[in-house]
């Protein structure tokens, strides 16, 4: 099962500067696991030390965010297309009051992926 | 150094004030590689917020995918800070995913005058540089610089030569 994944400039490194990858996976988290075994490091820039997915990354599964999916465990079928971009955020305010803003977002996006879900 | 013609940075600035006291945030595309802001992008403050400003993610999809379409990159990406200095916070630093990007900052705080600056910010490290705004509809070989940060009522003109 192949699954197309393109890579923003920042993360290029990590695959000898291809823009375009291949892997395989039953959901985000096992694809990125698949990406990992070729490419070291480039799983540890998508997810945090506590399994979620990191807060600089904007993932995408065809043509929706994979906040609204499930994140890690939003499932791929094979030709599925993903994208990683680098979030784009920022601002005068400190770094604390972003994260809290973040959970904020993450704990709303959580909120409506259960209202989809539940329809 | 960043070069951009006047005409976009007057439509940032405009966009700035327009979204003030709200941060506004956008994009001026650029053909890849050649280091030239050429199509202003306006984008959304998903945050809505005067202290944060984010892109929304769907919008930026969509942008980033006809910018790879066009054979384009984002060669600056800008926000406007509305009660503080034109200097990137721990935030932006944070956040800062496009290596090749001029990120370009716009303070809205005095009512009258912008202060625009620009930065390079390359894994965590921030490096001031010069803005040079080239009058292309005056001409071409005119420009005014803007030299870290002094607001566009002291700016000096630098002179062709002819």
């Amino acid at each position: 099962m192949a699954i197309e994944v393109r890579i923003p400039t920042i993360l290029r490194s990590y695959t000898g500067g291809a823009k375009v990858v291949e892997g395989t996976g039953d959901t985000l988290g096992d694809l990125l696991t698949d990406l990992d075994a070729r490419h070291a490091g480039l799983k540890a820039r998508l997810v945090t030390d506590a399994g979620a997915l990191h807060r600089f990354v904007n993932v995408y599964v065809n043509d929706e965010d994979v906040r609204f999916l499930g994140a890690l465990d939003a499932k791929l079928n094979d030709g599925d297309s993903v994208t990683i971009l680098p979030a784009v955020a920022g601002g005068a305010f400190g770094f604390a009051a972003a994260a809290a803003i973040a959970q904020h977002g993450a704990a709303a996006a959580a909120a409506r992926g259960a209202s989809v879900a539940a329809r | 150094m960043l070069s951009i013609d006047r005409s976009i940075v007057d439509a940032i600035v405009a966009h700035a004030r327009r979204d003030h006291p709200d941060e506004a945030c956008g994009v001026v595309a650029g053909p890849a590689g050649s280091d030239l802001p050429t199509r202003h992008i306006p984008m959304e403050n998903a945050a809505r917020s005067m202290t944060f400003y984010e892109f929304d993610s769907m919008e930026q999809l969509r942008v980033w995918r006809e910018m790879d379409d066009r054979d384009e990159e984002p060669v600056v990406i800008y926000h406007s800070h509305t009660a503080t200095e034109a200097y990137p916070s721990r935030t932006d630093i944070s956040f800062a995913g496009e290596p090749n990007a001029h990120y370009l900052l716009v303070s809205t705080r005095e009512p009258d005058t912008e202060e625009i600056r620009s930065f390079r910010i390359v894994d965590g490290v921030v490096t001031e540089e010069p803005v040079r705004i080239l009058d292309a509809g005056v001409d071409p070989h005119a420009v005014q610089s803007y030299m870290f940060g002094q607001s566009p009522a002291t700016v000096d003109y630098e002179c062709s030569g002819r």
